[in-house]
């Protein structure tokens, strides 16, 4: 993948397919230790300990259309080979935590790129989920709830062209403040 | 800023501008390929690119879904346009860049854009 926004958006699937109804998506930047964090946390179907040790490895799916599934083993790999670390976490019935740590100096690291499409088109393509993305860059954070713009937005749906364009305005707003860009 | 408030007054607006969808008879299917084949070779954008060509020229009668992986995964990124009493069609290689033709010629003016479809990179 050309930006880590795509295996984000990659690896998000799979908890949709999982029948979450909730997922988190947290990026978080350390500029003085040179650090990147992303998680992808969902309350899905989850796996069993067997699957867990198995979905890193790019042999095994439970889709039976195809055989190999690359998705989170591309994402291990993009986070590895900055000697970063890779962890998957999770429990049947209960949800699955994704998390990937980069080494954002390494000549390997491959940027975050566009994340705001990311996110928008997870939440606009499914508006029956609910998705929490935390952005933080050193120690400044933002947060963007849909369960929040639902309770404003009553029946209006986060797909409505007007509001996805409100979506991006503030993702792209919030991401320059807290990036010191705008005061 | 963006504010919540703001969001208030969008939800007023929409409320008032918001069309039932039309009759279903005549409802136009866009189907983007959006696996692990289709995103590395460059599904996002032209998923967006076709969400925003559509609702930027208010074409009620087509709906823009994603899909898993379609199963040529040489031809990614490919978007499947489904619609009733019509023969399916599959335009590969996609790009952002091709979008407005296929929505202006086909979805709008229902020319498919043989170029671009799957039967002109087979033969
Ligand atoms: N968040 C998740 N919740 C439950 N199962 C998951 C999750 N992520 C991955 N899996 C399981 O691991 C398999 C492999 O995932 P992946 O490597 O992305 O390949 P693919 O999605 O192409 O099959 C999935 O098919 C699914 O069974």
């Amino acid at each position: 993948m050309r930006e880590l926004s795509l295996n984000i958006l990659d690896v998000a699937h799979n908890s949709i397919a999982a029948g979450a109804s909730l997922l988190e998506i947290v990026v978080e930047e350390n500029s003085a230790s040179c650090e990147m964090l992303i998680g992808i946390y969902d309350n899905g179907c989850g796996m069993s300990a067997d699957e867990v040790q198995n979905v890193t490895d790019p042999f095994f799916t439970t889709r039976t259309t195809r055989r190999i599934g690359l998705g989170v083993p591309l994402f291990k790999q993009a986070a590895e080979m900055t000697g970063g670390a890779f962890r998957v976490e999770s429990r049947k019935n209960a949800g699955t935590r994704i998390t990937a740590q980069f080494k954002t100096d390494s000549v390997d690291f491959i940027p975050l790129g566009d994340i705001c499409s990311t996110i928008l088109m997870l939440i606009t393509m499914n508006t029956n989920r609910d998705f929490l993305y935390r952005r933080i860059i050193d120690g400044r954070e933002f947060a963007l709830d849909t369960r929040e713009l639902k309770d404003i937005l009553g029946d209006v749906p986060l797909n409505e062209p007007e509001v996805a364009e409100w979506m991006r305005g503030f993702i792209e707003e919030q991401t320059q403040i807290i990036s010191g860009g705008v005061k | 800023m963006k504010t919540l408030e703001e969001l208030n007054a969008i939800r007023e607006k929409a409320k008032a501008t918001m069309t039932v969808r039309e009759d279903n008879s005549d409802v136009i299917r866009v189907v983007v390929g959006m696996a692990t084949c289709g995103i590395a070779a460059g599904a996002r954008p032209v998923l967006n690119s076709f969400v925003e060509e559509v609702a930027r020229r208010r074409l009620k009668n087509v709906t823009v879904t994603q899909t898993g992986c379609i199963g040529m995964c040489q031809y990614e990124p490919i978007v499947e346009v489904f619609e009733k009493g019509k023969e399916k069609v599959t335009y590969v290689k996609m790009t952002a860049d091709k979008v407005a033709r296929i929505v202006n010629e086909h979805l709008v003016n229902g020319n498919v854009v043989t170029e671009f479809a799957v039967g002109s990179f087979t033969k």
